[in-house]
């Protein structure tokens, strides 16, 4: 549909558009990003977004090292993922272009900041020639805004200096942003109010920017077109916009709720990880306790002692401080306490790429520790869907007496979707029952059903006993060497693991119950898998989609879905981990597909793999 | 949940209600002793025997919690600070203790230590310090001397020992003691006087090895020379030493140095008094770091400052939120500011 309005500009609606904020890490691409996200949030899209920040704080300027990307995708229709190429590149410097531009969708549009194209900046972006002028960008169609000459000009008068004028110079580019797809700059306005109220200097400089950007787009002669993407159909109710690690921290403080106990989170910083702490130490009128730790030992050492104490402790990391937990695990593995363990997952081995996302710390989860020493590990599929995740984690957690490790990844973490916000009544009773404090108490006597120990705490009078790393004899908890003894608590122990799988939902299967394609998944591929599903169901295939949401135990009827396909393919970013243990399991021959480049896979290369097995059947 | 709650401590508990299983360390260790003198002195705090909890490391030492009828935790490695100190966060009301060894606290788990001491989380630790590795059966510790022959440094250790103190004080213990396994009475006094201490509570206890490092301390602990060898402090006293109380520490310029009461003209007003309750630390910290044979061994107190420990802080921090905030509602807190409704 294409309109005409004013002289020149035609308003065209789309269904879906994605958009690539880029710049140096310190000109607010992810402010940038946010803002937009959450103005396309309240006038009711749905959204899904991707930050790309790198491991420096501040790269040097101009550097490609230095580029931090935020990407938004907003759509009329239910979207899964963050778009796999932008139709829209706003790159603030040449650095932000190199890195950036191969990426944009042929006939997609490129905005830059030409103040930015200087000869030095072209340099250290590495181009021999200007990209403006030399027709390497001819399949785009390329904007070029003199943003911070213009910007400067509407901020003159302000009691401020040229930098911190040109700090300011995203909003110009977010204002311009926002004529082009008709949205109000209200929710942004209202947030400078809020942020900057106190500094009035800046809150006025920001408020011109956007507003200049805004008006800027309105006068100037270069768009001849303006986009509408309507609201989408969302189910009713009433949303925010979240992301996994907030979903995360929602999901504890309202656990802990749930199970009427407060909750201690311990945790060590490290990227990504480190907003579930600092979000969660903003809770404290909630009961909240958070505690850095020292180092990541300590923090789940913290978490366990909380828990021996009767609290919900938990604690939170990545990939690295994973490793260095593993053996505190273990102990919490011996003395059945509950505990929850977050590993936002990032590239790895060692330091690996800090600030990237990847699927490789599963088998790590599942069987990274000395002995026989089984846990619950749970996984959720989408930033949404931390929040119920987490509860899940705990529901796990305090029902069977275990640790329960939580595995999401830096792409979750960070993306953000619109979360419905969830009636409290529907979520389940986390309540531990109360022992009748009349009857025998034995340290390892178990619950029936779960295998469960009781989970007496310091303070119960009567009941004072020790526990500890050592084997201890079933039912008493005493010291034990019995080499019998050791063998039943180790089958125990595996036992009550194995138990959890029938208290979770069956995997879910989306599309027909048999067929020739299963694509199985784990995590954050969850998005990518659906919507290239989905193409190929529009298109009258027999492909389905099944995704994990509990990798051990797996859901009961795991094996009864593998074996309804003729092939199961398993897309992973990592070299093939839930492919291992699913073949192992279940002697399904599922093939992999497998990229570990620290971004999420696109819809088209997920399409593509499953295309090329289909034409082999 | 019902939270377990005691009203008053029960009618006169005795050592024999804190008895658990038999210990079962090596016939002639210097545990025994500290387990029977921590077992003698807990009815004196009138703490409910269920609100008392032992947490360990690994060593020897890691054995404790299981001879104690209160509630433990025997965990691993170093780590007994760090569940401690996430116990304490949860139950503040607990009276918790730390039982560690000079390998457990001072080499794998130093930095737990350091840093439960530096935020005063209000557990009191036990370093049973007998300069060896006991339990893995006779290797160097972070507190064997130099050239010391062990198994793993047959001819000869080189590394320069720690001086325990000196790192609980460099992490801002609020409670810094020492005592000696056979000195019945003063464990018993130093266990006392950290028992009622608030805050973070090191205490080292000389302790000996009598399998793989035997009389590592007897040069100034054996009855015969102990009085003259080892610096009994006591808060507001001078510090006088010696069998027939005629030594006494001295400073001259900087340097403490030993001198003769009744010689020279020298008497009691010219020695030292002990101020456990000192902010400055100088004296405190040269207290820990002068030994046998150049200097006597202090025993005793050496600090005891009074300041806000870690719970108490982490409560107020909670009560001011509650005050400027209002008791956090779950519904504003899954609301949040940002929402938009579907209809």
């Amino acid at each position: 549909m294409t309109t005409t309005k004013g002289h020149e500009v035609a308003v065209q609606e789309l269904d879906r558009v994605t958009i690539r904020f880029a710049g140096d890490s310190g000109d607010g691409m992810q402010l940038t990003g946010t803002q937009f996200t959450r103005t396309a949030a309240v006038f009711g899209n749905d959204i899904s977004t991707l930050p790309d920040y790198p491991a420096e704080i501040r790269a040097p300027a101009g550097s490609l090292g230095g580029v931090s990307g935020f990407q938004i995708s907003f759509s009329s229709g239910e979207i899964h993922t963050p778009g796999d190429a932008p139709d829209v590149l706003v790159a603030m410097n040449p650095a932000a272009l190199a890195a950036n531009a191969r990426e944009v969708v042929p006939g997609g549009a490129i905005i830059v900041n030409s103040d930015a194209f200087t000869p030095a900046n072209l340099a250290k972006a590495g181009y021999a020639a200007n990209p403006l002028t030399d027709g390497s960008l001819s399949a785009c169609s390329v904007f070029e805004i003199p943003i911070s000459t213009l910007n400067a000009g509407a901020l003159e008068g302000l009691d401020m200096t040229a930098k911190q004028m040109d700090l300011t110079k995203n909003f110009f580019a977010l204002g311009v942003m926002f004529w082009l797809y008709e949205r109000s700059m209200e929710p942004t306005l209202a947030w400078i109010e809020e942020k900057f109220g106190r500094r009035p200097v800046v809150a006025e400089a920001n408020r011109r920017a956007l507003q200049a950007g805004y008006a800027f787009g309105e006068t100037t002669e270069i768009f001849h077109t303006r986009y509408v993407v309507p609201a989408a159909h969302l189910a009713p109710g009433t949303y925010r916009n979240l992301t996994g690690n907030e979903g995360t921290a929602l999901g504890f403080v309202v656990a802990a709720r749930l199970a009427d106990r407060p909750l201690v989170y311990a945790s060590y910083p490290i990227t990504p990880a480190s907003d579930i702490l600092h979000q969660l130490s903003t809770y404290k009128h909630h009961g909240v306790k958070t505690f850095q730790a020292e180092d990541e030992i300590a923090a789940i050492g913290a978490a366990l002692g909380a828990s021996y104490g009767g609290a919900l402790g938990a604690t939170g990391t990545s990939g690295p401080g994973m490793a260095l937990k593993a053996e505190m695990l273990g102990l919490a593995v011996m003395v059945e306490l509950p505990l929850v363990v977050v590993n936002v997952q990032r590239g790895g081995p060692s330091t690996g790429l800090p600030t990237k996302t990847e699927q490789a710390d599963l088998l790590q989860a599942v069987f990274g520790r000395n002995g026989e020493a089984p846990v619950a590990v749970v996984a959720p599929a989408s930033p949404a869907e931390c929040f119920a995740m987490a509860i899940e984690a705990w529901r796990i957690a305090l029902k069977y007496m275990t640790p329960v490790v939580y595995l999401t990844d830096a792409f979750l973490a960070n993306g953000t979707e619109p979360w419905r916000v969830p009636d409290l009544a529907s979520l389940p009773d986390l309540r531990v029952p109360d022992r009748d404090p009349a009857a025998a108490f034995y340290p390892y006597q178990r619950d029936e059903t779960t295998l469960a120990r009781p989970w007496v705490v310091p303070g119960t009078p009567g009941h004072e006993h020790r526990i500890g790393g050592l084997e201890k004899l079933d039912v008493l908890g005493t010291v034990s060497y019995d080499a019998d003894n050791h063998h039943r608590m180790t089958l125990l122990r595996a036992e009550k693991i194995a138990r959890i799988a029938a208290d979770i939902p069956p995997l879910e299967v989306f599309g027909p119950s048999e067929g020739d394609l299963l694509v199985l998944g784990w995590g954050s591929t969850y998005g990518a898998i659906r919507s290239a599903v989905e193409r190929f169901q529009a298109r009258g295939r027999r492909v389905a989609h099944a995704h994990l949401r509990h990798l051990h135990p797996f859901p009961p009827n795991t094996g009864d879905v593998l074996r309804s396909y003729g092939t199961v393919l398993v897309p992973e970013i990592n070299l093939g981990q839930l492919r291992t243990i699913v073949r192992s399991e279940f002697l399904v021959d599922a093939v992999g597909f497998n990229l570990v480049r620290g971004k999420p896979f696109a819809i088209g290369e997920i399409e593509a793999k499953a295309e090329q097995l289909l034409g082999d059947l | 949940m019902t939270e377990p709650t005691t009203t008053a401590a029960p009618a006169a508990l005795t050592r024999k209600d804190f008895v658990a299983a038999d210990p079962k360390w090596c016939p002639g260790c210097g545990d025994y002793s500290i387990l029977a003198q921590t077992q003698k002195v807990m009815p004196d705090f009138g703490v409910p025997k269920e609100n008392i909890v032992f947490i360990s490391g690994i060593g020897c030492s890691g054995r404790f919690p299981y001879y104690m009828n209160t509630y433990g935790f025997h965990s691993i490695h170093g780590r007994a600070p760090t569940i401690a100190t996430g116990l304490k966060l949860a139950r503040p009301e607990l009276m918790v203790w730390v039982i560690t060894g000079d390998g457990d606290a001072l080499s794998i788990g130093g930095n737990h230590i350091l840093h439960a001491m530096r935020k005063n989380v209000d557990i009191k630790v036990v370093m049973f310090n007998n300069r060896i590795y006991g339990l893995t059966k006779g290797q160097a510790s972070p507190t064997s001397e130099l050239g010391q022959k062990t198994k793993s440094t047959p001819i000869g250790s080189i590394d320069y020992p720690i001086h325990p103190l000196m790192i609980a004080l460099a992490a801002e213990a609020s409670f810094v003691a020492r005592t000696v396994d056979t000195h019945i009475d003063h464990i018993q006094r130093v266990m006392e006087q950290a028992g009622f201490h608030r805050g973070s509570t090191f205490v080292e206890v000389l302790q000996n090895c009598n399998i793989f490092n035997d009389g590592a301390h007897r040069a100034f602990t054996d009855r015969e020379v102990r009085d003259d060898r080892m610096l009994l402090l006591e808060h507001g006293k001078p510090m006088v030493f010696g069998k027939n109380r005629d030594m006494g520490l001295r400073l001259n310029g900087l340097r403490p140095e030993i001198v003769r009461i009744g010689e020279a003209g020298i008497t009691e007003a010219d020695l030292l008094v002990h101020d456990e309750t000192s902010e400055d630390p100088t004296i405190h910290n040269m207290l820990a770091r002068i030994y046998w044979p150049e200097l006597p061994v202090p025993i005793g107190v050496i600090r005891s400052v009074q300041r806000p420990t870690h719970d108490e802080l982490v409560a107020a921090q909670i009560r001011e939120a509650v005050t400027r905030q209002g008791k956090g509602e779950l519904a504003d807190l899954l609301g949040g500011s940002d929402t938009w409704t579907v209809r």
